[in-house]
């Protein structure tokens, strides 16, 4: 037996996501006292894993698998977890990890929990709190197979440094051509922003901007913060921002560590897609906007007074840091 | 070419969400039920290819004769016919299963769900579905184009999109993207009185085996009151992000 960890990375290298999955399957090979092996696809140095407690690399290294392909890479952890004997599976909650986690699940015959949040709270059954209702509520599952897939979701654990010797051991799947039934074609990243899925900081828009062209304020506070900039359902409707920025309940689910909203009132929509987040900061000139009722912080005030004002003072504490 | 586009019955968005009999089960007390949002861009979707490629449009839902109406409504947007599958929507595992049947049965060469569901939230059984008939399968897709049977589609990744090749039969799980928030249609009056003369055909369930079961529900922690800051005292606002939130 065994904990079977996907560390994803991107161009190479790894992303918080890649640690935080390997800090909580140490964390549930520790429960369920088994080893934890972490399986990497063409990742440049996995010696980093071991900080998290990655006791065991699996490296794969293979051209045809440079592009990401759920089919491809649902085959991949397949074989390893049969090679491992691994009975859980822990996968992240990124766009690839969401794509191919339910194909892992059927390739196992394992039941299978998304957006798990927290360590199984117990393992025989075996329960596991995963969110539900858009973040309004949390559902405790039990998985009632002997194979399991867990979908982490992203900062809910956060990483643990557990500095463990490792052994690395390169492993060669077996690939078909039906793997590549769905063929990558080009790829469109914005270029050097921080997108709302990696960032620990979202500074987030709404109607209380008054137009699109106003969003310079917005960047500028992003920019000091290292933020991604993300706005409201009716911004991105009126085609102020893209609609790859709308967070919320049909849009991008945020769970930063901040999530600072300017002249957004809070619909219910929109705090369900941001409730995960961990603080929430406001700024609105309504005292009344129901979003101060689920914020942490909150400023009354006119974003285009307070916004520019806010960017300097913290120009300034970031230089003196 | 025949489309399935695969509907859930969920509460509206705007509900807020109790639970009961010690908080194992949903309440629905009060609640309005709806066709999931990302189901319902992924059906307008449909209808384009129905209009513009002559394709023909089912919709299925897994779920007891309370869902009928969340039906009725796609019939009435102008899906041609319905399917219910007579089952509670147990797990994902579970509706995956009945759904891929009804594939099978209906040999449908491209089927549109949407990416989750705004239940459950599971984002599992478009996947689940395409590895049990091995359909390819492209998730989180915002575009889709189909030339006799070759498909272009796009789907959001991690700070951009993704342009994939591939062929039907598609399974694809889609967002808002395939078309926006203006081209959702309401029923109008005759698109309700057609829809009451379509057929919607009721199956009885396969057997066949779930993975999870739902043990209990909890609602977030209450957080404590908004703290807040005057608008002229911006470093107080620093301060507290630094020093108690400790996040800056």
């Amino acid at each position: 037996m065994s904990v079977l960890v996907f560390a994803d990375n991107s161009e190479g290298k790894f992303k918080k996501n890649a640690f935080e999955v390997t800090s909580y399957g140490k964390k549930v090979a520790e429960m369920t006292q088994t080893n934890l092996v972490v399986l990497t696809i063409n990742a440049d140095n996995v010696s980093e894993l071991a900080n998290y407690g990655a006791e065991k690399i699996l490296k794969v290294s293979n051209d045809q698998l440079k592009d990401f392909n759920a089919k491809a890479y649902a085959d991949v952890v397949k074989q390893a977890a049969e090679k491992e004997g691994a009975d859980i599976v822990i996968i992240d909650s990124s766009s690839n990890g969401s794509y191919f986690a339910p194909l892992v699940a059927v390739n196992l015959e394992a039941g299978y929990a998304s957006n798990a949040v927290e360590l199984p709270s117990s393992i025989s059954p075996f329960v596991i709190k995963r969110k539900a209702f858009s973040s309004k509520a949390f559902n405790n599952t039990e998985i009632k197979t002997s194979n399991k897939v867990i979908g982490l979701s992203k900062n809910s654990f956060g990483l643990v440094e557990n500095s463990v010797n490792t052994n690395e051991e390169d492993f060669t799947p077996t690939l078909s051509d039906d793997d590549f039934n769905v063929t990558f074609k080009s790829v469109e990243k914005a270029t050097g922003k921080v997108s709302i899925a990696d960032a620990d900081i979202v500074v987030s828009g709404g109607r209380g901007l008054k137009s699109g062209e106003n969003w310079g304020i917005i960047e500028e506070l992003a920019d000091v913060l290292g933020a991604a900039t993300a706005c409201s359902k009716p911004v991105s409707d009126l085609g102020w921002r893209p609609h790859s920025e709308h967070v919320g309940q049909t849009g991008k689910p945020v769970s930063s560590n901040l999530y600072i909203a300017i002249g957004i009132s809070g619909a219910i929509q929109h705090l369900a897609g941001v409730n995960s987040s961990k603080v929430k900061v406001v700024i609105n000139t309504d005292p009344e906007a129901p979003f101060f009722k689920a914020a942490d912080y909150g400023i009354v005030g006119d974003a285009f007074d307070v916004v520019p004002r806010l960017t300097e003072k913290l120009k300034e504490f970031k230089a003196n840091q | 070419m025949k489309i399935l586009v695969c509907i859930s019955h969920v509460p509206d968005t705007t509900s807020k969400i109790n639970f009961k009999d010690d908080n194992s089960k949903f309440d629905s007390t009060g609640v309005q039920y709806v066709i999931n949002p990302h189901d319902e861009f992924v059906l307008t979707r449909a209808m384009w290819f129905k209009e513009k490629q002559g394709a023909s449009l089912t919709v299925v839902n897994v779920g007891d004769a309370s869902s009928e109406p969340t039906l009725r409504k796609a019939l009435a947007i102008g899906a041609d016919d319905a399917i219910r599958v007579n089952a509670e929507p147990t797990d994902g595992f579970y509706v995956a299963k009945q759904l891929a049947e009804v594939i099978k049965n209906g040999g449908y060469d491209l089927v549109l769900a949407g990416r989750e569901s705004l239940d459950y939230n599971g984002g599992m059984v478009p996947g689940m579905i395409a590895s049990l008939i091995d359909y390819n399968f492209v998730n989180a897709c915002i575009g889709i184009d189909v030339e006799e049977n070759q498909v272009t589609a796009t789907r959001e990744i991690d700070g951009g999109k993704e342009v994939v090749s591939t062929e039907l039969p598609l399974i694809i799980g889609g967002q808002k993207g395939l078309v926006e928030d203006k081209d959702l249609r309401i029923p109008n009056m005759r698109g309700i009185m057609m829809a009451r003369k379509k057929p919607l055909q009721v199956v009885e369930p396969i057997d066949t085996n779930t993975t999870t079961a739902s043990i209990s529900f909890d609602k977030p922690e209450p957080r404590s009151a908004c703290k807040m800051v005057d608008s002229d005292n911006l470093d107080e606002l620093i301060s507290l992000l630094h020093n108690e939130a400790k996040v800056i």
